[in-house]
C-alpha cells in the first residue's frame, strides 16, 4: 500500500478528470490523478468539438498553446436519405473573431496538453495505472481506491470518479447502474488524411476556418443515430453513431453503416483519395436528464461521461464533462476549507451547484427528447427525411408539371405515409419535448 | 443479406496501435453449450468483430482487436454472458488521434 493519503485522487483523465484535477491541484489539494492509458488522451475518443468558454473558465489563455485544429466559421445539418441531401447551413464571419467560441480539436493530442496544465498546477499524474476496484471501509464508505500495480491501494478524504461512459468502479461498488442499452449509443469514426489545400477546398474555408456537418437521416437505417463529419487541419474526422439497443434490436453492422455513409454520393466526395489512420469506437450517454444516476454518495462523487451528462439533442458532452468536473472540484474545495469531512451530506453541494448550471439546466430542458427519438426512430430517421427528399426534387424539378399539381402530390406524399393525426402528433410531441 | 462489398474489419484495425496483454484478456465469454441471444448479437454489433462462432456453434472472443468501447458489456453483462475489466495499466488500444 501507498502510506501516503491524498486530498482527493480523480480516476480518469478525460475532460471531467482534467478539469476537476486542476481546479482541485489549482486551489491548493493534494492530488492524485489515475490513468490507465500510456499517456493522457490515448484511451480517449471524440469527434471532437471543444467549446471555448468551458475550457477558458479552467485555462484562460488556452489559445496561447493548446493543439487546436481549426476554429468553426459553419455548420452544415443534413437531412439525408439515399441519394440526397437536404441542408440548413449556418455561416457567418462573426465567427472568425479574436477568440473564437468552438473548435476542432484531435483528443489525444489536446488531452495529453490539458494534462500538462494539471501536472504544472501541481498535482499528481500517474498513467498506464489501471483502478480495479474502490476502497471502502467497514461502513461501505469510500476511502480510496485499488489499482493493478502491486502496492495497489491508495487513500483520500475523496474519490472522484471521472472513469468515463463505460465506468467500472462506480457499478462493481453499487454506486450507479450499468448503462442500458437503449440510453448509450455506440459510434465508429475514421480519421481521414488529406492535404491541407484539398480539406480547404472541398469545405471552403480558408486558413484555420473550420466546419463540421451533422447528418441524420437513411444513413442510420431507421435507427435512432446521426453521422458526422468535422473539419481538421489535415484531417477529417468521420463517423456514425446509433442507439446500442438499436444494433440489438436490427442487427446491423456498426462499421456497415460507416461504410454505407461514407459511400453516400454526398459525402464520397468530400473524402476521395484519404488515407485512413485510425478507427476508433466508443460509447455516448444519450439517455439525457433522466439516465442521471446518483451524483454523490459517502467519499465519492461522479463527474462527466460516468455521469451519464451529455446533451444528445445539441451534440454536446465534453463541455458538460469539463463543467461537472470543476464544479465537483470547487464543491469539495468548499468542504475542505470548512474542515468538513467528505460525507454525502456535505458532498450534497456538488449537486446544488450542478443544478444551478447549464449542465442539469439544459438536460432538464430536453428531458423528454431521448424518449420520443428513440421510440419514434422509423418516422425521424427515416420517414421523414425520404419525403423531405421527395418534396425538394418535386418543387425543384422542371417538368411541365403545374405547380399546384406539385404541391398536391407532396402534400399527399405526407398525409399517405404518416396520416393527418399523426403529423400533427409528431409536430406537437416534438414541439412539447423541445420547450 | 445484401449485395454491397463486405466490409474487412481487421483492415480497419490494421490502422490501430494496440499493445497486447498476451494470455490476460479482459473479456472473458462464459463457457456454454448454445450462445445466448445476447452473445449472438455481439456478432455483429461488436465494431471491432472480436466475437466469432466456432465450428461447433459456440461465441469466441479473441480480445487483439478490442478498442474497449464497451458496447459487449452494455448488451451481454447483466446476463452473465460475459466479464468485463479493463486491460492492466499500459496495455490495450492506443489511440493516436481518438
Amino acid at each position: 500500500m501507498i502510506e501516503e493519503k491524498f486530498d482527493a485522487i480523480v480516476v480518469g483523465a478525460g475532460m471531467a478528470g482534467n478539469a476537476a484535477a486542476l481546479t482541485l491541484a489549482q486551489r491548493g489539494l493534494k492530488v492524485l490523478q489515475l490513468e490507465r492509458g500510456e499517456y493522457s488522451g490515448s484511451k480517449n475518443v471524440q469527434g471532437a468539438i471543444l467549446y471555448a468558454d468551458m475550457l477558458e473558465k479552467l485555462i484562460p489563455d488556452f489559445r496561447e498553446d493548446a493543439p487546436l485544429e481549426r476554429h468553426l466559421v459553419e455548420q452544415r445539418f443534413w437531412m439525408m436519405d439515399d441519394r440526397s441531401h437536404t441542408g440548413l447551413h449556418y455561416r457567418s464571419d462573426d465567427f472568425n473573431e479574436e477568440k473564437p467560441n468552438r473548435y476542432t480539436i484531435i483528443r489525444a493530442q489536446f488531452d495529453k496538453w490539458f494534462s500538462q496544465k494539471v501536472r504544472e498546477a501541481g498535482a499528481t499524474v500517474l498513467c498506464e495505472t489501471t483502478v480495479t476496484e474502490l476502497a471502502q471501509d467497514a461502513y461501505g464508505r469510500v476511502i480510496g481506491v485499488r489499482t493493478d500495480r502491486a502496492d495497489g491501494e491508495i487513500h483520500a478524504d475523496v474519490v472522484v470518479l471521472a472513469e468515463g461512459v463505460n465506468g467500472l468502479l462506480g457499478t462493481r461498488a453499487h454506486l450507479r447502474e450499468r448503462p442500458k442499452p437503449d440510453k448509450v449509443a455506440l459510434a465508429v469514426k475514421e480519421m481521414h488524411f488529406l492535404p491541407r489545400e484539398t480539406i480547404e477546398a472541398r469545405f471552403n474555408l480558408k486558413g484555420d476556418e473550420g466546419m463540421v456537418i451533422e447528418a441524420a437521416g437513411t444513413i442510420s437505417r431507421g435507427m435512432t443515430g446521426m453521422g458526422f463529419i468535422y473539419a481538421n487541419k489535415e484531417c477529417i474526422s468521420l463517423g456514425i453513431g446509433c442507439l446500442v439497443a438499436d444494433f440489438q434490436r436490427t442487427g446491423e453492422t456498426p462499421y456497415g453503416l460507416l461504410d454505407r455513409f461514407k459511400r453516400h454520393p454526398s459525402v464520397a466526395p468530400l473524402i476521395e483519395g484519404s488515407e485512413v489512420k485510425e478507427y476508433a469506437a466508443h460509447l455516448i450517454p444519450e439517455g439525457g436528464f433522466k439516465a442521471i444516476p446518483q451524483l454523490y454518495g459517502e467519499g465519492w462523487v461522479v463527474v462527466g461521461d460516468a455521469a451519464q451528462l451529455n446533451n444528445a439533442i445539441h451534440r454536446e458532452g465534453s463541455n458538460l464533462a469539463m463543467t461537472s468536473g470543476r464544479i465537483a472540484a470547487e464543491a469539495i474545495f468548499q468542504v475542505k476549507s470548512r474542515k468538513d469531512p467528505m460525507t454525502a451530506e456535505n458532498l450534497a453541494l456538488y449537486k446544488t451547484m450542478l443544478d444551478e448550471s447549464f449542465v442539469i439546466k439544459d438536460l432538464k430542458k430536453y428531458k423528454d427528447m431521448p424518449a420520443l427519438m428513440h421510440t419514434q426512430s422509423q418516422n425521424f430517421f427515416l420517414t421523414y427525411p425520404e419525403l423531405v427528399s421527395r418534396a425538394m426534387q418535386n418543387f425543384l424539378r422542371v417538368d411541365g408539371t403545374p405547380k399546384v399539381e406539385k404541391e398536391k402530390t407532396t402534400f399527399k406524399s405526407f398525409i399517405k405515409a404518416r396520416s393527418w393525426s399523426g403529423l400533427f402528433g409528431d409536430a406537437f410531441r416534438l414541439a412539447r419535448a423541445w420547450r | 443479406m445484401s449485395i454491397e462489398p463486405s466490409v474487412r474489419v481487421e483492415d480497419k484495425l490494421f490502422y490501430n496501435r494496440y499493445l497486447v496483454d498476451a494470455g490476460r484478456a479482459h473479456i472473458k465469454v462464459r463457457p456454454h453449450t448454445t450462445p445466448s441471444p445476447e452473445l449472438l448479437t455481439m456478432l455483429k454489433a461488436c465494431p471491432a468483430r472480436c466475437y466469432e462462432l466456432n465450428d461447433k456453434g459456440q461465441v469466441e472472443i479473441t480480445v487483439d482487436g478490442c478498442i474497449e468501447c464497451g458496447t459487449c458489456r452494455v448488451i451481454c453483462e447483466g446476463s452473465g454472458d460475459i466479464e468485463w475489466s479493463y486491460p492492466r495499466g499500459g496495455y490495450g488500444v492506443l489511440f493516436k488521434f481518438g
